[in-house]
This record gives C-alpha cells, structure tokens and sequence, in this order.
C-alpha cells in the first residue's frame, strides 16, 4: 500500500513541474528562448497568495486569482522590458539576460518580503481521501493538484487546436516570417505566450505552496529547475512531452525518495535525464528539428 | 493612379546597400514582371513592399496610402498577400489549417468559407489532401497550398516570390497558368521570377534589376525582344 501511496504522490509532484514546464516549452516553442526566470514567477505568486489569503484575511480562491493576474502582468512586463529588445540577438545574451531576471525577482522578493520562511496557509479545502480502510490517505492537495494538472492540460490543448489565437501560436512557432505573411502580430503572439505561461506558473505557485507549505524567496529556484528538466525530458516545444515528463520526473524522485535515498533522490532524477538524452536527444516526444537548407 | 507606387526606394543591409533608389508602379489588374540575377534585389524589393524589412528612405503607396513604415502583418488586412520564396508552409500543420491561416485577419466565417471553396475549385489537389500534413505535399502542391493561403486573405494584390523555382517543367507550365488566371479573377500580381522567359510570357509589364537599380523596363513584348535582355535573362 506504501508503494501506491509514494506513486500518487510522485503523481501529484509531478503534476507540478509539469504544469511549470508547460511555461517553460510554450515559450521555448514560441520565442525560441529559455525563460529561466519561470521559476521565480511561481515563487512570486505565491507571495501574493500569502498577501491575499494569510495577512489580508480573504478567502483562497481570491488569493489564487490575484496571484493569476499578478503572474501574468509580470510575465507579459518581463518580456516587453527584457527579452522583446532582444528579439534577432544571439540566443546567448537572451539567456544571460534571463538569468539576471530570474535573480532580480529574487532580489526585489528579498526586499519586499525578507529573507525568513513564511508559513504558507493551504489554498486547498478539500478534506483527504481515505482508502482501504484507512491505509491509504490521500490528501486534498495531492487530489486538487492532480485534477488541475488534467484541466489544465484538456484546456490548453483545446485552446491551440481549436481557437485562431491557437493556431497563430502553432504558425509563430513554425515560422515568425511566414506567421506574418498571414497577417499574425508575432509580438503580441509572444505576449500571449508569456501570458498563459505566467497565468499558469501561478497557479502552479499556489500548488505547490499548499503541499510543501514553506515559502522563502528562493522557493521557485529549484521546482523551476526540475520542470526545466521535466521539459527537455519530455521533448521541449511540445504540451503533452511537457506532461508527461513532469509527471515521469515527479514520480522518480518520489520513489528515489522512498526507496533509495533522499539524499541522492535529485541526483538520480538528473542521471535518468542524461541517460535520456543519451538515447534519444530530443526528449521522449520531441521532434527532430530539421535545419532549413 | 498606380494601385502600388515605389518611389526611390532605398534599403541597407548592415552597410551594404541592396536597394539603391529604385522606383516602379503597378496598376490595377496589371501582372508585373521583376526580373534579373541572383542578388539582383529582387527579392528584397518584395519584402520591403510587403513590410517584412524596413526602408532606410523612400516610399511606399498602395492605393494612395503610404504603407512605408506599416508593419508587415497589418498589409495583409489592407489587400496585399504575398506568397513567399520557398513556399514557407507551415510544415508541420494540416492544408486545411494552412489555409485557415490564410484567412487569419478575415472577420466574416461564411465568406471565409466561400473563399474556400473558390480555392478548392482551383487547387481540387488540396481538397484531396486537406487533411494531410502540409510538409508531405510534393514541391509543386506545397506552391499551389503557398498560393491558396494568399488568395485565402481575398488580397487585391498578390505579391510572389519565385513561383516555379525547383517544380518540374509541367508544375511550371501549370503555376504560370494558375497565375494567369488568378489575374484574370481581378487580382493584380506582382511577380519576381528567375525564369525570365516565362514570367515575360505573362507579364503586361517587366522591370530589370540589375545590383539594386533598375536597369531597364517596359513592355514585356518588346523586353523579351531587347537584345541585351535576350542575351543576359532568356539565354539565347
């Protein structure tokens, strides 16, 4: 029964970076770029759900929707201020460029909020699952975690299968300059992207906080890092890899966690990632990405 | 008036000039023939016009509005399509969503749909195949898919960049007759080829760039009997 337990929860975890990577392999898709700064954005949504909900008083759900549009505007301000600029410079400068974002949000999160650990208060109401008499407990989190994961994925890829800013999305990623031969504005299609990206990390924020309910400026650092991880695993530029590698990554370190060792738990996570890319260096969904002649 | 007017059209790469001050105009219903040789600036006179590199001094009109400093996707809702060099379809999407693209900026789904139907009767090839990945289609379907996606916008000009570059001979002789007769549907094409002989055929009117000026004009009739044109564009 333990071992089903571990695997629900590496589930859950795994839905996490997985809807983090989501953010990571749009972007990537869309502007060709790594946003290492997602990670932070996360971080800074759940501060503003701990603002909301735990000092202010009001209920989660207003929390959550506060930290949604905050996470957005934030995403849509860091891409217009630093990486819209850079729009045709060497993919080198833009990285660099987001890895100062990524430590300016936790220099001014530092700031505002101070260095020491905030308790984070669950946005999740929902009472645990008990199984098998009693044996198997599945916590609120764990279920409203899994559940988002699913709504999350279904309305995404509903929304770029079926609606015209979709299919502008899937035309930029292919080609910026045939994207505007159609009459598609390739630079708010890139907002967009940072929009739902950022929409999503706050949600992934407020999840992640109610199941690991400690909260420190640096909070998003290293679940930013895994869902990275989650989505080259997965193959990056691609919604269902992004998934599914989440989801793989989450579960291997749960049962590294459980059954090997805490301690090396990141580091086996890290060694399946290599060993991938080894065998297959696009990721498990990844297309091979055919240079123009 | 000129439907499109160039006028002393300059443009840059970094500091080497590719445009130097070229004019030339294209009147309504008229098919206008841009030949010369590779690196002629052929092709980025196209993409001045169509607003996907900036002019450094010069202007643009297109039906008496200046559309120099427009930026590129907003022509396309103004009445200019422009089918790429190499075709450029979206490889890895279906020729039904390629062709929906066309028609991004259209606002009206039942005309959006008769435009459809009017491509299919045109192009019945990608009726068969609109289900079908459009990086699957042969060079030659993949041109006609480039050329549906433009007339997809209902342009009123239509703007082409190497149509038959790489298709064998009959989808050479089949692209030239579609553009034909997409011009006798009332669009008005502006066309860059480097299959002079061809491209003379059908043009009322050409314009010979030589290393970003234009060398000479006029006529295609009496162009394609110029002697020094016969010699450096028909290889004969």
């Amino acid at each position: 029964m333990s071992f089903v337990s571990y695997l629900i929860n590496g589930i859950s975890l795994g839905s996490v970076y997985a809807i983090i990577a989501l953010g990571y392999t749009m972007v990537y898709g869309i502007a060709k770029m790594l946003n290492f700064a997602h990670g932070d954005i996360i971080m800074m949504g759940a501060y503003v759900i701990f603002i909301v909900v735990s000092m202010m008083g009001m209920p989660a759900l207003v929390g959550v929707l506060a930290a949604i549009v905050v996470c957005t505007l934030l995403g849509v301000l860091i891409e217009r201020v630093a990486y819209k600029p850079l729009r045709g410079a060497s993919p080198l400068a833009v990285l660099i460029t987001a890895i100062g974002v990524s430590y300016l949000l936790q220099n001014v999160a530092l700031l505002l909020f101070g260095a020491n650990t905030k308790a984070f208060t669950s946005v999740v109401g929902v009472p645990a699952l008990r199984l098998a008499e009693g044996q198997l407990v599945i916590s609120g989190e764990t279920i409203v975690t899994i559940l988002s994961c699913i709504v999350i994925m279904i309305v995404l890829t509903t929304f770029i299968k079926k609606s015209k800013a979709g299919q502008a999305m899937l035309a930029v990623s292919e080609d910026k300059g045939a994207a505007t031969l159609m009459g598609i504005n390739v630079n708010k299609t890139i907002a967009l992207t940072f929009a739902i990206g950022s929409a999503l990390a706050a949600v992934a924020g407020a999840l992640l906080c109610s199941a690991y309910p400690s909260l420190t400026p640096y909070t998003g650092a290293m679940p930013g890092i895994k869902a990275f991880v989650a989505a080259v695993f997965g193959g990056i530029g691609s919604i269902p890899g992004a998934m599914i590698g989440g989801i793989l990554l989450g579960v291997i370190e749960n049962l590294s966690k459980a059954y090997i060792s805490s301690q090396l738990s990141d580091a086996i996570v890290f060694s399946v990632l290599i060993v991938v890319l080894l065998v297959k260096p696009t990721g498990i969904l990844g297309k091979k990405i055919n240079e123009k002649v | 008036m000129a439907m499109l007017e160039v006028k002393d059209l300059s443009v840059y790469y970094g500091v080497i000039q590719a445009l130097k001050g070229i004019s030339f105009s294209v009147n309504e219903g008229e098919i206008i023939a841009l030949i010369g040789a590779n690196g002629a600036g052929k092709t980025t006179t196209l993409h001045t016009v169509t607003g996907l590199i900036p002019a450094k001094s010069g202007h643009i009109l297109f039906e008496g509005k200046d559309i120099t400093k427009v930026p590129g996707y907003k022509l396309v809702s103004m009445g200019i399509a422009h089918v790429p060099e190499g075709r450029r379809v979206f490889a890895q999407l279906s020729v039904l969503q390629n062709l929906k693209l066309g028609a991004y900026t259209r606002k009206d789904k039942k005309e959006m749909e008769d435009t459809l139907e009017m491509v299919y009767e045109r192009f019945p090839r990608l009726k068969e195949r609109k289900n079908q990945m459009a990086g699957t289609l042969s060079g030659g379907e993949q041109q006609m898919l480039a050329m549906g996606r433009a007339l997809m916008s209902h342009p009123r000009l239509i703007v082409m960049d190497e149509p038959s570059m790489g298709l064998s001979p009959i989808y050479v002789n089949e692209i030239f007759d579609i553009i034909e007769s997409i011009n006798k549907d009332g669009v008005t094409v502006l066309l860059v080829e480097q299959n002079a002989k061809k491209a003379l055929s059908i043009a009322n009117r050409a314009y010979v760039l030589e290393t970003g000026t234009i060398a000479l004009s006029g006529d295609a009739k009496v162009l394609m009997d110029d002697d020094s044109v016969k010699k450096a564009y028909l290889s004969e």
